[in-house]
């Protein structure tokens, strides 16, 4: 359990929509993953049922979660791996600390792991002097400007360039041009010397294939690659969630996965790891050990609100897709997580705690990250569900809980409601200037800085409505013989599961 | 039959010509609309920020509005979607009313769904000479799958020259009580919409759902843009008046 930043998120959000280089980063980025993946998907072809098939997929694991965990754990003890339970982020930190200290570490090298940043294992080393470096490019972009991602797949998406170039030379103790080519060159030199120094190579893991006990690493840099083969031990730090039965299911975890996160087919390079070297084996850790992190998501299991979160398979694709993250960023939220899947994921390993709940409010609510989402997580519904939390919960403002209050008032009786707009028609009068309100006063304030509103006509529709009827009527056609029986079949057809749309 | 008008608390009060239209329009295809005026919110506002006691005081107004009707017609596809999606959950410990609005659900359609489902109805022989776009709100397109529908009825409209409205499907910021709250970021996303709107040099902007509209069109105005902002009940409306005049009726 961790607290969020001082500020809150819509402070955090003004600060960066003020940000030029930050929203033209992050749209020029979001943009681009967001058409790739429109041409991946399309290429592909029965997108739709690839989406309910992988929905499936998870839904099995997580409802089974118990067992596909023993299965995994049996089955990669068996294959010589070292198996710890980390209930909390802290108890991952300690036992992989453990670890290092046992194995006498200087340094670590890390290939991406987002559950690693919910654990923040580079501090944690480094507290006990263990160098820990990050072999992602983003990453270790973001490693050197001190910043935590703001992308589950593209960490450091809000740099640009010329941002990026001046991060790396810093590091390389001269002026590299902001060349793309230039800057992964310099990366490159740099991080192989430190593959080659490492004692310990740290990993995450995409899916963890409950049949073999193995792990499967989806990257585009290699670098996961030189983190699992060449230092003598390696950790892989698995959120306790991450599972799939077989290696058949990967097949369509493969599919949606590479699919919806960047717009490939496949990442360049997809490693399944099944247990430390062998005898016969070129390359390989001695020692393998992977830690199973809670740190939240058991409090998901068995809530029938939120338990579909444990199905996500961290693509990113509700952050490319939705308008509310292009425009803010990744750092306006608390926590590791950013986007959609962000603002439920982190009030939620959180116990739905107080301090966590104004990010629920930065949403539309437009379902553009459940359109998007390749297992088809109703995020949509899950932020309005914690929204309902917090106030079950007593979370919320004194102004809001008035507000709400006068709504239900207003809206139980349409006497109410009536009179209500009539003293709005004629209370609105001091207001209206060419028949607009612009005033900025109180409430109307956050809603007039940016629009005007149209002035409540003289009648509402309602005082309107028994002379138009009368009106009206005079014009009524005799209706069609057809549509007249298409109608009576609709309406008969109804309470026999006989749904439109 | 009893086809029955849930106008939706927006368009009472902001926009009744909105109402005005559709029962016009609709009596032309031998369609008498009933207004049960005891209906008055769907309940959004309150359901949205988690204020479900709230909703469901104002939800009930609708329940028992629409409880004899036999087909309920809405301007909105949000409103639509507040009945299809959320009364069942809203009404879930209640089985009497679970059961009120699982009935309510498969009668309710928004306007252009009743249209072209129903009544078989895309072309109403509408003559609407101008540069029109459209912009398609969130709820009624993604959530209820409204996409073809108003597209069919647009078609069909002579002398309008359809303008597609760049990053269509992007958000316009409204999201209700988002827009008061999160002020800063709606308005940041209100001010891309439009600039989205003004580079198509359409004259009028329509859609289906007055709370995306208002978002829209108050930022037009706030930014002194002349563009007219209207439901597309009202532009189809509009066109069959232009043509009755011009044909001298």
């Amino acid at each position: 359990m961790s607290t969020p930043q001082g500020s809150n998120v819509k402070d955090r959000a003004k600060t960066a929509l003020k940000d030029e280089f930050l929203v033209d980063a992050v749209k020029f980025t979001t943009e681009r993953l967001k058409n790739s993946k429109k041409a991946a998907t399309a290429e592909n072809g029965n997108w739709e049922e690839w989406r309910e098939r992988g929905r499936q997929i998870r839904l099995h694991t997580i409802a089974h979660l118990d067992y596909y965990l023993s299965r995994f754990v049996e089955n990669a003890r068996a294959q010589g791996v070292h198996v710890h339970f980390a209930p909390e982020a802290k108890d991952a930190a300690r036992i992989a600390l453990e670890i290092a200290e046992h194995q006498g570490a200087k340094s670590v090298v890390k290939s991406k792991s987002m559950v690693s940043e919910e654990v923040h294992i580079n501090e944690a080393f480094e507290s006990i002097g263990i160098e820990s470096i990050e072999s992602d490019l983003g990453e270790y972009i973001i490693q050197l400007a001190n910043e935590p991602p703001s992308h589950i797949i593209i960490p450091a998406i809000h740099k640009n360039r010329h941002q990026i170039a001046e991060l790396l030379s810093k590091e390389a103790g001269e002026t590299l041009e902001p060349e793309t080519k230039i800057l992964a060159g310099f990366a490159r030199r740099k991080l192989r010397d430190k593959f080659l120094e490492a004692d310990i190579g740290l990993t995450g893991c995409n899916f963890g294939i409950a049949e073999t006990g193995s792990v499967v690493i989806f990257e585009n840099e290699g670098n996961a690659r030189m983190v699992s083969t060449v230092p003598k031990t390696q950790i892989t730090l698995m959120g306790m969630e991450r599972l799939i039965p077989t290696w058949d299911d990967l097949e369509v975890m493969a599919t949606l996965l590479p699919r919806s996160a960047t717009g490939q087919k496949l990442t360049m390079y997809m490693s399944g790891i099944t247990g430390p070297k062998r005898a016969q084996d070129g390359d390989g850790p001695e020692e393998m050990h992977i830690i199973i992190v809670d740190n939240g998501r058991s409090l998901q299991l068995g809530d029938p609100e939120f338990q579909e979160l444990l199905n996500c398979i961290r693509c990113g694709a509700c952050l490319n897709a939705c308008p509310v993250y292009r425009h803010i960023g990744g750092h306006s939220y608390p926590g590791t997580y950013s986007g959609p899947i962000g603002a439920v994921l982190t009030p939620a390993l959180n116990k739905n705690a107080g301090e966590w709940q104004d990010i629920a409010n930065a949403s539309s609510l437009c379902g553009a990250c459940y359109e998007a989402c390749p297992v088809k997580i109703p995020l949509h519904d899950m932020l309005v569900y914690l929204r309902n939390r917090k106030v079950e919960r007593g979370y919320t403002a004194a102004g809001e809980k008035m507000a709400m209050k006068g709504f239900k008032m207003l809206m139980k009786s349409h006497k109410r409601f009536r009179k209500a707009v009539k003293a709005g028609q004629i209370g609105q009068k001091l207001l209206v200037r060419d028949g607009y309100i612009r005033s900025q006063i109180g409430p109307l304030g956050g809603w007039t800085a940016y629009r005007y509103i149209p002035e409540l006509p003289k009648q509402s529709f309602r005082e309107q409505w028994p002379d138009l009827v009368t009106e009206v009527e005079k014009s009524v056609q005799p209706m069609a013989a057809d549509v007249k029986l298409r109608m009576e079949q609709i309406v008969k057809a109804r309470g026999k599961g006989g749904q439109h749309a | 039959m009893k086809v029955s008008l849930f106008i939706t608390c927006i368009s009472d009060a902001l926009f009744p010509p909105i109402g005005e239209a559709m029962a016009r329009l609709l009596a032309r295809y031998g369609v008498r609309l009933h207004f049960p005026e005891v209906q008055t919110c769907c309940g959004q506002p309150a359901f949205n920020s988690g204020y479900w006691d709230e909703a469901r005081a104002s939800a009930q107004t609708i329940l028992k509005a629409f409880d004899d009707s036999d087909f309920v017609i809405a301007p909105s596809g949000s409103c639509t979607g507040m009945i299809h999606h959320y009364y069942p959950k809203l009404f879930e410990h209640d089985p009497e009313l679970l059961e009120k609005s699982h009935r309510l659900k498969e009668k309710t359609y928004e306007f252009t769904q009743f249209l072209v489902q129903v009544l078989g109805v895309t072309d109403v022989g509408a003559y609407f000479p101008h540069k029109v776009t459209y912009h398609p709100s969130c709820h009624g397109s993604r959530l209820l799958g409204i996409k073809e529908e108003p597209m069919q009825l647009m078609s069909h409209v002579e002398g309008m020259e359809f303008v597609p409205l760049p990053y269509a499907e992007d958000c316009c910021g409204f999201g209700g009580t988002f827009a008061i709250k999160m002020s800063e970021i709606s308005g940041a996303m209100v001010e891309e919409k439009s600039q989205h709107v003004l580079e198509t040099d359409a004259e009028v902007l329509v859609g289906l759902d007055m709370g995306c509209l208002l978002n829209i069109g108050g930022n037009l105005k706030f930014q002194g843009k002349p563009v007219r902002v209207m439901h597309l009940a009202e532009l189809l409306y509009e066109g069959v008046k232009n043509r009755e005049y011009a044909a001298g009726v």
